[in-house]
Formats: structure tokens, sequence, C-alpha cells
């Protein structure tokens, strides 16, 4: 499998990062480089092979349904970007 | 200057308990030492002498007091990819510029609760995806170490900055992470002890996330016992962290020095690259020699799958940390740069915010996780992953530890592989297999190659058992005695 420069377009798109427009050729070079470097993979025999998601042997840990932080709104707001009157200000999402 | 801060971190903690010497004025040293060697090995991100001399006046009322923990008085450096509380964290990018975190990680938390001394952030390549530590947007640390020729070399990445630190003597102690090698191939590029343990043994809360089920934070140190003592004093249940193992945490530093006698270690056939320099082939065999003559027996293993846990590191790791660096949208954190509408926001504030291999890495995890692509690499990949850790498990049915190479080569000029990513990647091959299946880890100094450069040894156990670990890193560090260090120019 090798990518096009279309197919780095999109995934920038789907990576929200702008295009990179005068390093598309590029990336285009290295990304098929690494994925032909990758593709070895397909040598090794998986067949029945449970996938490994995590070393963690046992089971997710579960704590009490209850409060157990907060009332820390102006840390939380402490390094936004933009704050006003105690909220983050964002672009408008909704139309 | 004095000699003070030549010594180990086992013997200053004993000089500061016997009161030869107080925090404070080690702090004052340790400080001026860091900020005039700055210009030239350009390893620090950030200061705060009123933290710093704080934290040092409450470790000498302690200590006035009879009391104090197991790093009591030590100045110690942090890697950037930790939270300290009120100071920068950026984890060596621009996206996180001007970032102080209202918070403590786990790990630090631990470290001040054991009596340590914050000193400095150190730097690293961006988001820890390097081996080089020149993709830091404070640009490359320098290792204190310099070719036969006086080239600069780097020190390794990503951890490069901890790593320095530690081999010029700046601090007593620093925390790394190590993903894929991060910890020890800069640990064997410096002549330093670069420690891992077990996955889940340190907190991860509080550590800036690169790929979390990889992600092991450990320490560097001058010596096999202060390593122990280090990863004692941030190893631990956190129920932050929901990967934290629950266990009792042995007495690691304990382990340094019981008898290596009778102990099986494992030399796995496939540690060896095409290009790999004979010597250190060599350290190896060296080693190899040592353990025996120490009494272990040696037994020849094969790790069948090593080739393949690079590739399969280069799908797991982008995958997952595309996944974790989805928060950097200049919403709530970090800088953002305005477009016309929120899309355009959040894609130009990530462009200009991310350097270019962070964005590489981000889009080759990306397309692996994308609809019709998954399966043959995020998925095949997994299962490799499998038999990685089918490997290790059969061989130690077989062996007590493996001794392998920290690293294919030695520390390289800066710059000499920044073009190539593969030839960059490769740098891990040896390290990668571990952080794969969660095993401890660790590289101790073994020798130094014709041009007077540092060589080091790996050693790895099977699950949570660290203290074998330290007693093999400690019986090589005996036989290695190993006490070279780089000539001062900074």
């Amino acid at each position: 499998m090798s990518v096009t420069a279309d197919d780095v377009r999109r995934i920038a798109r789907l990576a929200r990062l702008a295009e990179p427009k005068d390093r598309i050729d590029t990336l285009v070079g290295e990304l098929n480089g690494i994925l032909a470097w990758i593709e070895q993979l397909n040598e090794v025999d998986v067949e029945g092979v449970e996938p490994m998601t995590t070393p963690v042997k046992f089971p997710l840990p579960q704590r009490e349904d209850i409060v157990n932080d907060g009332g820390i709104r102006d840390k939380v707001l402490a390094n936004a970007p933009s704050s006003e009157d105690g909220f983050f200000v964002v672009p408008k999402s909704v139309e | 200057m004095s000699d003070l801060l030549k010594l180990s971190l086992t013997d200053v903690t004993a000089k500061l308990r016997a009161r030869e010497v107080s925090a404070t004025e080690l702090a004052k040293e340790a400080l001026a030492a860091c900020r005039s060697a700055q210009g030239a090995l350009n390893a620090f991100t950030a200061f705060d002498e009123a933290k710093t001399m704080a934290m040092a006046k409450a470790s000498d009322e302690r200590l006035a007091r009879g009391e104090g923990g197991l790093l009591e008085g030590a100045p110690l450096a942090i890697k950037d990819l930790f939270a300290v509380e009120g100071v920068s964290t950026t984890a060596s990018s621009n996206i996180l510029k001007g970032f102080k975190p209202p918070y403590e990680s786990s790990v630090t938390q631990s470290w001040w609760d054991n009596g340590g001394v914050f000193l400095c952030k150190t730097s690293m390549d961006e988001f820890a995806m390097g081996s080089s530590n020149e993709t830091s947007n404070t640009g490359p640390v320098n290792n204190p170490w310099k070719g036969a020729k006086g080239e600069t070399l780097t020190p390794g990445g990503s951890s490069g900055g901890s790593a320095t630190a530690v081999a010029a003597d700046l601090c007593f102690g620093a925390t790394g992470t190590d993903t894929g090698g991060s910890i020890r191939q800069p640990a064997s590029f410096t002549g330093t002890v670069g420690v891992k343990g077990t996955y889940g043994r340190t907190s991860r809360w509080g550590a800036i996330a690169f790929a979390s089920s990889l992600d092991h934070p450990g320490p560097f140190a001058k010596t096999v016992k202060d390593g122990a003592m280090l990863l004692q004093a941030m190893s631990g249940h956190d129920p932050k962290d929901s990967t934290s193992l629950p266990n009792e945490v042995p007495d690691f530093v304990a382990a340094c020095g019981r008898s290596v006698k009778g102990l099986r270690i494992g030399v796995p056939k496939e540690y060896r690259v095409d290009g790999m320099p004979d010597e250190i082939e060599q350290a190896w065999q060296q080693g190899i020699e040592w353990l025996k003559a120490a009494g272990c027996e040696i037994v020849d293993i094969s790790l069948p799958h090593t080739k393949y846990a690079l590739p399969a590191y280069y799908i797991v790791a982008p995958a997952e940390a595309s996944s974790n660096l989805a928060r950097y949208d200049g919403m709530r954190y970090g800088n953002r740069v305005e477009g016309k509408d929120l899309t355009e926001t959040y894609e130009k504030t990530r462009a200009s915010g991310f350097g270019t291999e962070v964005q590489r890495r981000i889009m080759i995890g990306t397309y692996v996780l994308s609809a019709g692509y998954y399966d043959a690499y995020y998925l095949r990949a997994l299962k490799v992953r499998t038999r990685i850790l089918q490997d290790f498990d059969q061989a130690f049915e077989k062996v007590d530890a493996i001794l392998t190479p920290s690293a294919p080569s030695a520390a390289f000029p800066l710059g000499s592989k920044s073009n190539d990513p593969i030839a960059m990647y490769l740098n891990d091959v040896f390290t990668v297999t571990a952080n794969l299946a969660g095993v401890p880890a660790m590289s101790v100094p073994a020798g130094l190659d014709k041009d007077g450069l540092p060589l080091g040894l790996q050693i790895i156990t099977k699950a949570l058992d660290e203290e074998t670990m330290f007693t093999v890193g400690a019986a090589l560090e005996d036989a290695a005695g190993f006490t070279a260090k780089p000539a001062k120019w900074w």
C-alpha cells in the first residue's frame, strides 16, 4: 500500500492539521518510506493471535461514584488562550 | 565550585544526613552550575529559583530535626514532560509554550515527598518523539561527551536534557520517560544509568502522554544504587492512573549488591544489526564474561520476533499519539491561532504549534487508524506485539535476566541522522521490545569505544522483577568499574 498527495491531504484534514502545502511531496516520500518498512510485519504469522493493547493484566479498577475533585474554576482557566467571566472563550461552533 | 556535585546520590544524601553539607548550600551550587553550563549544553528549559530555595530550606529543617526521606536534600532535574506545579511545562513544544500546570505529576510529587529538591526542567525531543533531542523547540541538547575530533554529539533522546544534566554532574538524578528507549538510549550515549521499571510501576499521571500503553517514567542516575533509590522513590500505586500497579514495591536498593551466583543470564542471538560497530559486540561479550566470572550461568536464547518490534512500535506509538495529541486544539490551554471558523482554528493552531516530526507521527497514526487500514496495520501490529511478549515469556522460563547492548551505536554527531526518519528510528532497535512487553529494563555504562565514548549494556528481566535487574546491574557495574567522565568544556 502506498499513499498519494491526495491521501496526505486527506490524512492532514482528519488529523486537523492545516494542509502542509510546501511539504506535500516530502511527506508522500517519507510516509511511503515508513509504510514500506512497516510492510515486513506481513511476514509474521498472526493466525489466531490475540491483539495486545496493554501490558496490564488486571481488570480496570473502579472507584466510588462520588465527586472527589472540583471547585478550582480559576485554576482550570489559568492557562486558557482566552477566557471571560469564568468561561473559556472559543470560536463560534454552532450556526 | 567545590566537588560536591560530583558525588553520587548515595554519598551526598549521607553527607546531608550527617549535616556536613546543607541542602541550601547544595541547591545554590547546583543552580549556579546549571546556569553556567546552559550556554554550552542547552539542556534546560526552566528554572524556579524561589521554589528550589524554599524546598531546600524545608529540607534543611527536616534534616535538623533528624527527619527526612530517601532523597532528602538532593537537587533533582525534571524532564519537561512532567507537570511541576507553577513551573513552565511544555514537552519542548511550541503548542504548550507558556503552560504552567496548576497541579503536580504523581512521580515528581513522590520525589518531593521523599525529600527531593526541584532543580530545573530539562529539554527533550518534542512530545518525546525522537532519539537525538533535536526536535526540541529550544534546539538540540549537546552531549557533555565530545567526538574524537571535537564534534558536538547528541546526548540521545528523547530524555536528552536529563541524561546530560546527570552526565555533567549538574544534579544528583533526573526523571525521564521511556516509550521506546528514551531513557536507556540516552543513558548509553552519556555514560549514565537509565532505568525503567515494569509498566505501571511508576504513575503516568501528570506526565504528558505520548503513547499511553508504552510510556514508562523512570530515572537517570550516576550509579546503579542511585538508580534503585530514585526508582524506589517514584514507584507505587496511584489511584489517579488506571494502569498503575496495585502491587507492593520491593526494596530495590537492597537488591543492589546481592550475589548473582547461579543466576541464569540469557543472551539473545537476534540483538545484532547490520553495520553495528564491532566494539558494541565486544562490549557485549565482555559483559557476558564479567557475569560468567561472577558465577552466572550464560544461556543462549532466541527472541525470534525482535526484528518486528520496531515496525510494530511505529504503528502502535503513532496511533496512540495521534489520539493523545488530539487534545491540543487551542481551546483550553496552549497557544491558539485564529482561523475563519472553528475547524480552521484547530488546523492552524496544530500546524503552527507542532513540529515536523510530531506532525509526521500524528499523520502516520491517523492513517493506520483510518477506515480501511485499521486491520491491515493497527490490528496486525497489536498481534505482533503479543508475539513479542510471548518471546519474552518463553525466554523467562529458561533465564532470570537477559543481557544485550543498549543501543546499536555510540553517540553520533548532531544533524547526522535528522533527514532520515528510519535511520533515526533504528536507534531504539534494542530497547523498544521491553516497552512493547512492559518488562523492566535498564542501561548500565560498560566501557568506552575507540573514540572514548561510552557504551551501555541493557539488562531486561520479567515483569515485577526489578530486583533481579538491579542485582545484575550492580554486578555489571562492579565488574566494569566505569569511572570515566567527559572532559569539562561547558
